[in-house]
């Protein structure tokens, strides 16, 4: 018996009574458009949180100042406070391997005013490099340049948020450049206007102002005074991101001149640690969605095992007829287990497609950019593939291994 | 061709035994019309699934075409099947929802016949069992019960079998087409040499053959020739 024949056989079988093929296929169909759809929301949730992590800056690690301690056994200011990140570091962890750019900042909250309008807000200062780490893209003008900061200019850049708390809420439509504010009573020009970004996490970078780095800490952190706040490092890579954050924290220590790494008077904060926090609980949720549609898919094939246990009893006869004209046993549980298999695969398929459109119509409807990937489909064919075969397999045996006289006699 | 030597079948259930052959012997030659006779409960059930090979004796020897298959396994006996034996049954002879092509077809298919000499091969033998071009098309359900049995002769040919075994073949016919049933066994053992073994209850069915072997409670109890075997052809132009 050729395989052509026993695709043949199993053709004609399941055509002889295609209101139960279809209505065995369903449970499969059901069981596998489950999978590829659940799987598909949860891998988009998965992408789109991955997404907005991203969209904060790429390959970005933040290093943070310690707390901030009197000598001895003084009250701690709680961490962020102190005054341990120099322009120096900076510039020393601009050296490191693999670091693709480095800002230092310098923040605080200053009332910014305008004729007629305040607002109270961060004010950040930055270098020139702050723009490419954070992905900051502009909706007017250009981000401070770092000739602006070596001279000490009072430019200012300021988020949507600020220009409409300041201009007016279609202060985006209009030509703000060129136009001034008083940042804690001293006058800056504004020089850019950022996109709208959205965005949480690292903090709402719409109600922001930027102003040089030089500037801020000349004008806004008093005299002599040259600690920043904070020094955001950009990663050549994501795969470097370890080795750079391993570096800068030798560095760093070496530099301060501590020891004992548990004493660190800062602190690295490594945004792929964000994102696989982040990634791991949708990896959960998505493994959780896929077992719930996974007992649908079992159910399914106990469905077919029960149709193929019927259909062996009905046709004992022609079992035994076969057996009479020259089938052998295993003749007869190839083309039952073919059967249960192609009932399965043809289920699959059904499935994927399925599954595929309602993943494609829950990205319509805008909740979730579902994404099916090929390793759920292949999975979903595999399972499908090995369900017929599983649950195939005791009504094919039970079918091989009748006695052809029986077979025959059977009414 | 066919020789059976002392064969006896025993079936136990618990501590009974039931002997439904005792020790039978005879042999059959090649282009022999055989009609093996007797009422239910003679053996003759058990007798015919031990000469198709669907059941091994107890004891003894059964050669068929020059082959001991008294003490084979189920997958030598299913290749003895396919190869030596064709089979026409009382009823359920053929597949249902399947045409009469294919359902001759089908011996060919277990036996790994190639593909393009399948049709040709099935083709003649339903012209040798009697039937037109026309039927071939047919399904099995869509055809009269002396058409369904001359199917069934025409699958049991297709293989070139040493033996045609027709187990009560005209048992759901009525007379008339009884024989025509019988006569399309006449010819292929007259005109194309087919050895032929009948198993009937009928007395004017096993008349048909030239050699009738009764049975009765498990033994051989008569082996004759039949000198004038009635001719099927004949009587059947008598009903027109």
């Amino acid at each position: 018996m050729t395989t052509r024949d026993l695709i043949e056989e199993t053709q004609v079988a399941l055509a002889a009574n295609k209101v139960r093929s279809g209505l065995t296929m369903l449970g499969i169909i059901i069981g596998i458009a489950s999978v590829i759809a659940l799987t598909a929301v949860g891998q988009g949730a998965q992408n789109s949180i991955s997404n907005s992590i991203n969209s904060l800056g790429s390959n970005l690690l933040e290093v943070l100042p310690g707390a901030a301690r009197t000598i001895g056994f003084g009250a701690s200011s709680g961490r962020g406070t102190a005054q341990s990140l120099t322009p120096g570091d900076e510039a020393a962890i601009a050296s490191v391997p693999n670091v693709a750019a480095v800002s230092g900042e310098y923040s605080g909250r200053y009332q910014v005013t305008v004729a007629g309008a305040n607002t109270n807000t961060t004010v950040d200062g930055v270098d020139a490099a702050y723009a490419a780490i954070r992905n900051i893209n502009m909706a007017q003008g250009s981000f401070i340049a770092d000739s602006q900061s070596l001279s000490l200019s009072k430019v200012a850049v300021i988020g949507s948020t600020v220009a409409s708390d300041l201009f007016g809420v279609n202060a985006t439509s209009t030509n703000l450049i060129g136009q001034n504010v008083r940042i804690n009573n001293m006058q800056f020009t504004i020089i850019g206007l950022m996109a709208t970004k959205g965005g949480s996490g690292f903090g709402n970078q719409d109600n922001e102002v930027f102003i040089p780095l030089k500037t801020a800490l000349q004008y806004f952190a008093g005299n002599g005074n040259q600690f920043l706040s904070t020094i955001d490092i950009q990663a050549t890579s994501q795969a470097s991101m370890t080795q750079v954050q391993n570096d800068v924290t030798t560095l760093l220590l070496q530099r301060h001149n501590i020891s004992d790494s548990t004493k660190a008077d800062f602190s690295i904060l490594n945004q792929q640690d964000l994102v696989s926090t982040a990634s791991s609980v949708t990896g959960t949720f998505t493994t959780l969605l896929a077992a719930v549609a996974g007992i649908s898919l079992i159910v399914g094939g106990i469905g077919i095992m029960n149709m193929m246990l019927t259909t062996v009893t009905e046709r004992m006869r022609e079992i035994g007829l076969r057996k009479a004209i020259g089938a052998t046993s295993k003749d007869v549980h190839t083309q039952f287990l073919a059967e249960a298999t192609a009932l399965t695969f043809i289920g699959g398929v059904i499935g994927v497609v399925l599954g595929w459109g309602a993943s494609y119509l829950v990205s319509l409807s805008g909740l979730v950019a579902a994404q099916v990937t090929t390793s759920s489909v292949l999975l979903a064919f595999g399972v499908s593939a090995a369900i017929g075969i599983i649950f195939g397999w005791y009504p094919a045996r039970r079918a091989a291994y009748l006695n052809p006289i029986d077979a025959l006699r059977y009414e | 061709m066919i020789d059976l030597t002392h064969i006896t079948k025993t079936y136990t259930s618990g501590a009974d035994a039931y002997a439904a052959l005792k020790d039978v012997s005879f042999s059959i030659d090649e282009g022999a019309f055989v009609a093996i006779m007797g009422p239910s409960g003679s053996g003759k059930s058990t007798l015919m699934h031990i000469l198709g090979c669907l059941d091994t004796p107890t004891t003894g020897t059964y050669r068929l075409d020059g082959k001991d298959v008294s003490a084979m396994n189920d997958d030598e006996l299913a290749g003895i099947r396919k190869n030596k034996i064709g089979f026409v049954f009382q009823a359920f002879n053929l597949l249902p929802r399947t045409t009469v092509l294919r359902n001759v077809v089908l011996p060919l298919v277990y036996a790994n016949v190639p593909r393009n000499e399948r049709a040709e091969r099935a083709k003649k033998a339903l012209i040798a069992a009697g039937l037109t071009e026309e039927h071939f098309g047919h399904l099995s359900n869509q055809i009269s019960g002396g058409q369904i049995q001359r199917v069934a002769i025409a699958r049991a040919l297709v293989n070139d079998p040493a033996l045609i075994l027709a187990d009560e073949p005209t048992g759901n016919l009525d007379s008339r087409t009884s024989l025509v049933v019988l006569g399309t066994l006449q010819a292929l053992n007259r005109e194309h040499g087919r050895t032929i073994v009948l198993i009937t209850h009928e007395t004017d069915i096993a008349e048909h053959a030239n050699r009738i072997i009764r049975l009765k409670d498990g033994a051989v109890v008569a082996d004759e020739q039949n000198v004038q075997p009635r001719d099927a052809a004949k009587e059947a132009a008598l009903y027109v």
